[in-house]
């Protein structure tokens, strides 16, 4: 019984946030390795652009809630979702016919682009606080919980208990969706091709006659929706801050570039490692410890390696380790 | 004669300040072969970028059946029924034969399976290896992928900058081989070569430039025939 216990902990406070995490970093760095792999440079205003997203989706939200329209047992903001993607695409679009635009007709070399996209980093981070302040919002409703943690001790008749929140099982079923529809269109539409084909080998793409400018258009679409999406599952997951978003940049580049930039594949199990190292490493193992040791061995502390305020180092270490051993990560990316 | 199917006129020009071809005059008729030779640093790739628009004229103009081109870009030439083959990075290394020929006749909004099979009549190892990724493909394989991703236009001009440069000479026997039979179906080819002697052979035309400008003009028989151009070019 104890190791059912033991199981039922890790379950519940190790795989199951670890996963939905994972897949809220793995939307964000699909985001930011698409717009590395077409635009050539990394995006750091990803971050607050995904703030920026879920921001809309909060004030949409609220606005349907008002009006008395909900998605029953779902989250209301799942309604407001296909909105706030239009809005944010709008405004990336709108960015990069202002800002990169003219870099990119310049030649402009990628660590100039970078240092642009810190610029609208600070810009969009100013936009988020002026649109909806700095402080803590929730907009979760609908059913807290899939499965309910007493049903789940009823049933079972263990001492752990095993909860499912809404939110949780909604972000898997959200990123999967998302996934398998990205790759889909990269695989096998004519325009998901030539993206691919553009991002290998653009001279000889625009030798085929490929759209630069399409690309690049459907590139940022794409991107925004992916973003909007992350940071919309992360928000309705744990809670919206537009500070918190800015700090995820950190987690979600080293999930791109642990599975390789340029790699979409590698951008979804970066996403994965990244969660897991976090959550492992933060997390206080006395209570599994104590269910699979015996007696005489159980911990006395909280088995905990890092307090959690230290999570983004862990992000960091990553980063660094894998940029020394091997930079072009897992999948084999630039 | 009449004039020409593409003609490079007179051009001068290159890629900074410093003109590298001076007064240089490309042509090929259609469905023939013409082939550029000439030593190292002759101009010769670029005769044939210029002919592209991949590099700003000076002087000179670039004619294709009788229109004047030499303000178009190059993918306005590609539209015009131009296609070019570069020496380096000619395939999209990551994606499957079949999505580089896809991706050839990216501009064609037509049915384009019949094209494919065409290009696969013509290189069969290709056929084996669609679903392959390019990247995976030996040199000579690479160079079949990038003339057959070219033709998916069904151009009216091929270019082919040093199509054999790093193949095996047997590799190189076939892909002229190859060449020869898409010059037989009325596609006109220019082509830039390192291999002298063996371009010149299939060769209707031939040009020997040096320092950017035209040396010699001939049909490649008669250039080969030629002492000179033996003793200076061909190496006896």
């Amino acid at each position: 019984m104890d190791f059912l216990n033991a199981l039922v902990a890790f379950l519940n406070y190790v795989f199951i946030p670890g996963a939905a995490y994972g897949a809220q970093l793995a939307l964000g760095a699909l985001g930011a390795t698409l717009i590395y792999s077409i635009l050539r440079f990394s995006n750091f205003a990803q971050g607050d652009t995904m703030a920026f997203g879920t921001a809309i989706v909060i004030l949409l939200t609220w606005w349907f809630q008002s009006l008395g329209i909900n998605f029953g047992p779902l989250p209301t903001a799942l309604l407001a979702l296909p909105f706030a993607i239009v809005v944010t695409s709008l405004l990336v679009l709108g960015t990069d016919r202002v800002v990169y635009k003219f870099y990119r007709k310049q030649k402009a070399k990628p660590i100039i682009l970078v240092i642009v996209s810190t610029g609208v980093m600070f810009v969009m981070n100013g936009v988020v606080r002026l649109i909806i302040g700095v402080k803590e919002q929730n907009f979760a409703d609908g059913e807290r919980f899939l499965l309910e943690p007493k049903a789940f001790k009823e049933w079972s008749g263990l001492a752990e208990s095993l909860a499912i929140k809404t939110t949780t099982a909604v972000t898997l079923v959200a990123a999967v969706v998302c996934m398998v529809a990205l790759f889909w269109f990269l695989q096998k539409t004519r325009t998901g091709k030539s993206m691919r084909a553009f991002s290998d080998n653009e001279d000889l793409a625009l030798l085929s006659g490929i759209n630069p400018d399409r690309v690049v258009q459907v590139t940022w679409i794409i991107a925004a929706a992916l973003m909007v999406v992350a940071g919309t599952l992360y928000g309705l997951d744990k809670s919206y801050r537009p500070f918190t978003y800015f700090a995820l940049l950190l987690p979600i580049f080293s999930a791109a570039i642990v599975g390789g930039l340029g790699s979409p594949i590698g951008a979804i199990v970066g996403g994965f490692v990244v969660a897991y190292s976090e959550v492992f490493v933060t997390y206080a193992w006395k209570k599994v410890l104590g269910y699979l040791l015996p007696d005489n061995l159980a911990p006395d502390g909280l088995v905990q390696l890092l307090s959690t305020d230290y999570k983004f180092a862990v992000s960091f270490s990553i980063l660094i380790i894998v940029l020394l051993v091997k930079p072009t990560g897992l999948f084999k990316g630039n | 004669m009449a004039d020409p199917f593409l003609i490079g006129e007179a051009m001068t020009g290159g890629y900074g300040p410093v003109d590298i071809l001076h007064a240089c005059t490309i042509a090929v008729d259609k469905g023939e072969i013409a082939v550029i030779v000439g030593p190292n640093g002759a101009g010769k790739s670029t005769a044939m970028k210029a002919v592209f628009g991949m590099l700003n004229l000076r002087g000179g103009r670039v004619l294709l059946e009788g229109e004047d081109i030499t303000r178009l870009t190059p993918q306005a030439r590609v539209a015009k029924g131009m296609a070019f083959v570069p020496q380096t990075s000619n395939i999209f290394t990551t994606m499957t034969v079949e999505e580089n020929l896809e991706m050839g006749a990216f501009l064609r909004r037509d049915d384009i399976h019949e094209t494919i099979g065409q290009i696969y009549d013509l290189f069969p190892i290709l056929k084996q290896k669609r679903y392959q990724a390019a990247g995976e493909l030996s040199g000579g394989q690479r160079q079949q992928v990038a003339v057959g991703r070219a033709l998916m236009t069904q151009p009216k001009v091929l270019m082919l900058d040093e199509p054999t440069a790093g193949v095996s000479p047997i590799v190189m026997d076939e892909l002229f081989d190859r060449i020869i039979e898409v010059a037989r179906t009325g596609i006109s080819i220019l082509m830039v070569e390192q291999n002298a002697r063996q371009a010149l052979d299939i060769a209707d035309k031939g040009y020997v430039l040096v320092q950017g400008t035209n040396r010699f003009t001939d049909t490649g028989k008669a250039l080969l025939a030629d002492p000179e151009v033996r003793r200076s070019f061909l190496g006896g």
